[in-house]
């Protein structure tokens, strides 16, 4: 799945968490890819998003900079999940923007790979040349 | 009386160079505060940059340097114990020297030479604590006491309130947060939640409080900033909010600049306000929004202001 074919799905407001859970994973699944790794299958706290972030951000402290809304991801998921009957239009827009927000940061990261490394990372850019 | 409490009355002030200039509002909106509570804040004598980007990007040690040289001063010329930046970048860069200067030696064989070359005290690890206006305002004031002070409730004003990334991370520069009961939390911070509560606001469910806005890419990438922006600023409009609250210069700047890029470049348009939460608060102690530099905030919130919050 291509991060065009993802963003044009997230922009369609009828997505149910399961598929925006997922729809993470591809995101995360595309910056491994692009970094010549195989995308885990592995599952951290019962999450295969989780797992994948963990990998993204080995030897890559920047990526961090997405671990929060990898997690809130998750917290959206299980609210969603948990409790059908409680579960609202409002909470699954928020776990849209959320998805959209990880989409706009891999995405970005993708086009400049320094994305996170000054704020996040607190690493120097030029630290090969310091 | 708490220890925190206690030693917060009377601190070292580093406003950083953000809070003379795009960042004046929340320069003035401090002060303000600090005043209307009876907090004293002494400015660091002669101060310099922390490092900011572009230094740390061409040499941390240097970046280092400049941030102890800094806490130096506060600590080691003008006797104090606490030093309150209300920059996230100056925060970051002040709580990282201090990691480095603790777990690096090389560092501080940096800073010891430089500090003699200089003609001043090295800053040593351990002499000062490093604390962000809203660690001030939650421990030295609180949310009891806030609350007696309101004189203008900000009742009905719905707040989303965003820290950014350097107030939190990376986590290992920050050991104070994530020590439970009520401390500061790296993954769901609530300090800033905590105060405008305490002065009437409405929190809104905001899930992106810390999440990217592509800040340091602002001007080499800016389409990637206004999309991340543009992204945090709808979610908090869908969540029910009025305004964005927050407490950094380079947050505020890039949520109000990339608000008014994404209407001219992207065509769209959004209407929540920003505002630096001791703006809000302020407004809440009974201040003039003239005094809390309402006027000096890129995008126009005058009117909201004025209607909303002051005027009811």
């Amino acid at each position: 799945m291509t991060l065009e074919a993802i963003q044009a799905e997230l922009e369609t407001a009828t997505l149910g968490a399961d598929r925006l859970l997922r729809l993470g994973e591809r995101i995360l699944e595309q910056w491994l890819i692009a970094h010549g790794k195989t995308p885990t299958e592995e599952r951290r706290e019962g999450f295969r998003l989780l797992a994948l972030h963990r990998q993204g951000a080995r030897d890559d402290a920047s990526f961090n900079a997405c671990r929060e809304t990898c997690r809130e991801l998750v917290y959206h998921y299980n609210l969603l999940t948990s409790s059908p009957e409680e579960a609202d239009a409002q909470l699954l827009q928020m776990m849209r923007f959320i998805a959209r927000h990880l989409y706009f940061f891999v995405s970005g990261k993708l086009q400049e790979a320094g994305l996170g490394d000054f704020c996040c990372a607190s690493r120097p850019l030029r630290r090969a040349e310091a | 009386m708490s220890k925190e409490k206690q030693n917060y009355q009377k601190v070292a002030y580093y406003p950083g160079c953000a809070l003379e200039g795009s960042g004046h509002a929340y320069n003035r909106s401090t002060k303000a505060v600090g005043k209307a509570l009876g907090l004293k804040l002494e400015e660091v004598r002669n101060w310099n940059c922390c490092g900011a980007m572009e230094v740390k990007n061409i040499d941390p040690k240097i970046q280092t340097y400049l941030s102890s040289r800094v806490m130096s001063i506060a600590k080691n010329e003008m006797k104090h114990d606490v030093v309150m930046a209300p920059c996230n970048g100056c925060y970051h860069n002040l709580k990282k020297a201090e990691y480095d200067l603790k777990n690096d030696p090389a560092s501080r064989e940096v800073v010891g030479e430089l500090s003699r070359k200089a003609g001043h005290a090295a800053y040593e690890a351990g002499g000062l604590e490093t604390i962000h206006a809203l660690d001030w305002l939650k421990q030295a004031v609180g949310e009891e006491e806030l609350g007696r002070r309101v004189k203008n409730s900000l009742s009905g004003v719905k707040v989303a309130n965003y820290y950014g990334c350097m107030y939190t991370r990376p986590r290992h520069i920050f050991p104070e947060k994530d020590q439970g009961g009520a401390s500061e939390s790296t993954s769901k911070p609530h300090y800033m939640d905590d105060l405008l509560e305490a002065a009437g606001a409405v929190n809104v469910e905001f899930p992106l409080k810390t999440a990217c806005c592509g800040g340091a890419h602002t001007l080499s990438d800016s389409d990637t900033s206004t999309r991340l922006v543009l992204n945090i600023i709808q979610a908090a409009e869908a969540a029910g909010a009025d305004v964005i609250a927050t407490e950094c210069p380079t947050c505020h700047s890039g949520l109000e600049m990339h608000q008014i890029r994404a209407q001219t470049n992207f065509g769209v348009e959004t209407r929540v306000k920003i505002l630096y939460f001791t703006q809000l608060l302020g407004l809440a102690l009974g201040l003039s929004p003239r005094k809390v530099g309402v006027h000096e905030n890129v995008s126009d919130s005058m009117a909201y202001v004025r209607e909303a919050i002051t005027r009811r």
